[in-house]
C-alpha cells in the first residue's frame, strides 16, 4: 500500500507556500479548509511567521451531497477573522480530489464578500477531478483508486500523519 | 419482545421528523444544538442565506394562531433558501369542513417537502407524519398541551450558551405548568441532557401532581422554588386555556408567583431569567426583571431562528 509521509510533505508544502507568497500580491491571507487544511494553515501561519491570524472555512453549508448525506456531525463553522473584500486568499487543504469541496468552499467564501483573487495549495493532489479546479501548488501528485479515502490526521503533539481507508 | 420504533427516527437512528423531545437520545439533541451554533454565525455574513433547502417547499400549517413562532420558522426556512408557503388554514379549508388528512394530501399534491404544524389537538403532528410520503418531513410547532419541541431546544441552546454545562444546574420552571407544552418539552430535554435538579413551581391547580414521577421537584412556594436556582424559566399565564376557577385572580397570582427583583435575589447571583413569550408584564413577571440584567428573553428569540434552521436542515438531510 502507498506510504505518504505527512511531515515530509508538510515541509514541501511550506517551501511551496513560501515561494507563492514571495510573488503574491498584497494584502494576502491564508484560509484553511476544515479540518485538515485548517490544521495546515494554522501551522504554516506560525512556521512562516505571517502576521495576524489564519482563517478557517467549512464546506458544510454549500455541499452538493447534502440531500444524500445530510449534515455532517461535528463540523466546525467558518471563521474568517478579517474582511475578505479586496483580499488575495490562499486556500490550504490536505487532499485535492474531485474538486467538489473546493466548489462548495468558493461559494461559502463569496457569502462573506468579494476577494481580489483566490488560489489553492494542497499537501496531496490525488487526481480524479470532476470539476475544473486546479492547485497552484501540490507537495505531491499521486493516483489512488477512487474508493479509497485519504485524509490528514493530527496527533495531540501536533504531528501530522495520513489515514488511508477502504470503505467498509 | 416487540419494540416500537420512535416515529421520529429512521432505522439508523437519525431524525426525520421533530414531533417531541420525549424519547430522543442525548446525541440527537446535542447535534441539533451544535448545528444551531453554526447557523447563528450566518447572521454575521454579507449573504445571510445558505442553500441547504434550495428548491424545497416548506408549508407553515398553523391551525392555531402564533405570530412569533410562525415568523421565526419562516425566517429560518428562508435563511435556508426554502420557498415558504403560509396557510391561513384555520380560516380556509378546515372552515369548509375538510379533514386534516385531506388537507395534507392536497398540500402534498402541491409538492410540499416539509410541514411545520401547530394544532390545538395533541398528537396532530404525529398523525400527519404517519401519512406523508417518505421524502416529506414534519415539525411540530406546538400541539395542544403536549409538546413544543423547537421551543424546548431553543431553551436548551440558551441555557448552554450562558451556563456552558448542564451537569451542575438547578432549573426552576415557574407558573402555569399544567397547560404548558413548553414546560413538558423543557422537562424532557433537561432530563435527557443531565440536569440534576429540575423544579416545577406554581399553585396546586397549575402544577400536575404526576411530575414528581418524572424526577421533578414540585414546589408550591416561590421562595423554595427559586432559591439557589441557576436558571428560571417563567411561563405565560394562559388565560385562553384556563377553564373554571383555577386561580383566585391575576393580581393574587403575581403576588405569590410573579417574578420580581426582590424574589430574584433568592436565586444565584448569576441566574438567568427566560420566558417563551409573549410576556404578560405584571402578571407573571415584573417589568424590571423582564428588562433587567438577568433577562435573556430576547437572546432566546434570536437563538430560536438558528435552532429552527438546525432542526429543518437536520431532518431534511435524513432519509426515511
Amino acid at each position: 500500500m502507498l506510504q505518504l509521509d505527512a511531515e515530509a510533505l508538510y515541509s514541501e508544502l511550506k517551501l511551496g507556500v513560501k515561494a507563492l507568497l514571495t510573488v503574491a500580491p498584497e494584502p494576502l491571507a491564508l484560509v484553511g479548509i476544515w479540518s485538515g487544511g485548517a490544521w495546515l494553515a494554522e501551522r504554516l501561519q506560525r512556521d512562516l511567521a505571517l502576521p495576524g491570524k489564519h482563517g478557517v472555512i467549512s464546506s458544510t453549508l454549500h455541499r452538493d451531497d447534502f440531500s444524500a448525506r445530510g449534515l455532517a456531525a461535528g463540523t466546525d463553522a467558518t471563521q474568517l477573522p478579517f474582511a475578505i473584500d479586496g483580499l488575495h486568499i490562499l486556500l490550504i487543504d490536505d487532499v485535492l480530489f474531485t474538486g467538489r469541496t473546493l466548489r462548495a468552499v468558493l461559494n461559502e467564501l463569496f457569502d462573506f464578500g468579494r476577494p481580489a483573487s483566490v488560489a489553492l495549495a494542497v499537501l496531496v493532489d490525488r487526481g480524479g477531478r470532476q470539476l475544473p479546479v486546479a492547485a497552484a501548488f501540490a507537495a505531491v501528485r499521486v493516483v489512488l483508486p477512487a474508493q479509497q479515502r485519504l485524509s490528514l490526521a493530527r496527533a495531540p503533539s501536533g504531528a501530522f500523519s495520513f489515514s488511508l481507508r477502504e470503505p467498509g | 419482545m416487540l419494540s416500537r420504533r420512535n416515529p421520529q427516527l429512521n432505522k439508523n437512528g437519525e431524525l426525520i421528523h421533530l414531533l417531541s423531545i420525549e424519547g430522543l437520545p442525548k446525541a440527537v439533541l446535542t447535534q441539533i444544538l451544535d448545528t444551531a451554533g453554526t447557523f447563528l454565525s450566518v447572521n454575521d455574513r454579507d449573504v445571510k442565506k445558505v442553500p441547504l433547502l434550495r428548491g424545497k417547499s416548506v408549508f407553515n400549517l398553523f391551525f392555531e394562531d402564533s405570530t412569533r413562532t410562525r415568523t421565526t420558522f419562516e425566517i429560518a426556512a428562508k435563511r435556508l433558501s426554502a420557498d415558504v408557503i403560509n396557510l391561513d388554514i384555520a380560516r380556509s379549508s378546515t372552515a369548509k369542513g375538510e379533514s386534516l388528512l385531506d388537507t395534507i394530501a392536497n398540500l402534498s399534491a402541491m409538492h410540499a417537502d416539509m410541514f411545520i404544524v401547530r394544532h390545538a389537538e395533541s398528537g396532530a403532528p404525529y398523525l400527519i407524519a404517519q401519512h406523508v410520503a417518505p421524502h416529506v418531513h414534519v415539525v411540530n410547532a406546538g400541539d395542544g398541551r403536549h409538546a413544543h419541541p423547537t421551543q424546548g431546544l431553543l431553551d436548551m441552546y440558551t441555557i448552554r450558551h450562558f451556563k456552558k454545562d448542564f451537569s451542575q444546574l438547578t432549573v426552576a420552571i415557574v407558573g402555569d405548568i399544567v397547560h404548558s407544552r413548553v414546560a413538558r418539552s423543557d422537562i424532557h430535554a433537561l432530563t435527557t441532557l443531565g440536569v440534576p435538579e429540575i423544579r416545577a413551581v406554581g399553585p396546586k391547580t397549575l402544577v400536575p401532581a404526576d411530575l414528581a414521577s418524572m424526577g421533578v421537584r414540585v414546589c408550591h412556594s416561590m421562595e423554595e422554588g427559586i432559591r439557589g436556582a441557576d436558571v428560571i424559566i417563567m411561563l405565560r399565564l394562559q388565560n385562553e386555556r384556563m377553564s373554571g376557577a383555577m386561580l383566585p385572580s391575576p393580581g393574587e397570582f403575581f403576588k405569590r408567583y410573579g417574578l420580581t427583583a426582590e424574589k430574584l435575589r433568592l436565586a444565584r447571583p448569576d441566574a438567568i431569567v427566560m420566558h417563551p413569550g409573549p410576556i404578560n408584564r405584571g402578571v407573571e413577571i415584573d417589568s424590571s426583571v423582564a428588562d433587567g440584567a438577568h433577562s435573556v428573553i430576547l437572546p432566546q428569540v434570536t437563538f430560536g431562528i438558528a435552532v429552527r434552521m438546525a432542526v429543518m436542515s437536520t431532518i431534511s438531510g435524513n432519509q426515511a
